[in-house]
């Protein structure tokens, strides 16, 4: 029997795959990506609580969850484009400009 | 083991497996098409629990129209040089043990049942499909936060152009 356990710690591995990639990685492109799979973990966990409590409400967010996960990519490239016009690099390492 | 454990665990390895490979690929395209494969394990996810709405739009906004946009953004890119480089970060080491510590107590935490609760016994009566489920909500109790959901997706579209449009004489 699959219960509540079991999506929690399915979610709790997607979500550290998801951080290890935003910590661990050099490449900017990587990151947003392990951003969408902690959204995507998030959701999992949303829905799992949503189906178990039998509350609708978990699946509004999750869809409340997918506008702004379309809205943070949209915006995230559209830096990243403008930042490998300026720095001719994908790599986080060089960008320190903010660095005092 | 029944046909929905079967189902269960497939999309669950298949997913942490895929999930696993794109973000330690140190091609960038490689990581998009994995993270593809890891949404549709994950919707599948999605059907079990009983959200086939949440589900069809997982694959249509988030494996469809969201991974092609970063694929297009990858070929924008000149790769050799990025395959060259250094493809992990200097404190991923310590970044890793932290990692591994946060996972072990999110894990401890769920087997130990903070969030078992009542949740178990509850058992969904199939009264209304999906859709009529989380529309009913999202159209009465939610009607605010759904129209400002619009008025975003408007700001990013000018803050996307403004960004991406060059600047005068360059």
């Amino acid at each position: 029997m699959i219960g509540l356990t079991h999506y929690l710690i399915l979610s709790a591995i997607l979500f550290i795959i998801g951080v290890m990639g935003v910590l661990m990685r050099r490449n900017i492109i990587v990151i947003l990506l392990s951003i969408e799979l902690i959204l995507t973990s998030v959701n999992l966990n949303l829905i799992a609580f949503s189906h178990f409590v039998n509350n609708p409400t978990g699946q509004v967010f999750v869809f409340f969850v997918l506008t702004i996960a379309a809205a943070e990519a949209a915006l995230g490239l559209a830096i990243l484009v403008t930042l490998y016009k300026n720095l001719e690099s994908i790599n986080v390492d060089d960008v320190n400009q903010l660095k005092g | 083991m029944g046909l929905p454990e079967i189902f269960f665990y497939y999309f669950a390895i298949m997913a942490v497996v895929t999930a696993g490979f794109a973000v330690t690929r140190p091609n960038p395209v490689y990581s998009v098409l994995f993270l593809v494969a890891c949404f549709f394990h994950v919707a599948g996810l999605f059907v079990l629990l009983g959200a086939e709405f949440l589900a069809a739009l997982q694959i249509l906004v988030q494996a469809g129209a969201l991974m092609v946009l970063y694929l297009f953004v990858v070929f924008l890119f000149n790769l050799s040089e990025a395959k060259s480089a250094r493809v992990v970060h200097r404190q991923a080491g310590f970044a890793g043990i932290v990692s591994l510590i946060l996972v072990a107590l999110m894990v401890i935490f769920s087997v130990q049942g903070v969030f078992r609760g009542p949740f178990r016994e509850l058992v969904r009566p199939q009264t209304t499909d999906n859709v009529s489920f989380v529309a009913g909500s999202l159209f009465t109790d939610f009607l605010l936060p759904f129209e400002l959901a619009s008025l975003v997706l408007l700001v990013v579209l000018f803050g996307a152009i403004v960004l991406g449009k060059r600047e005068e004489g360059e």
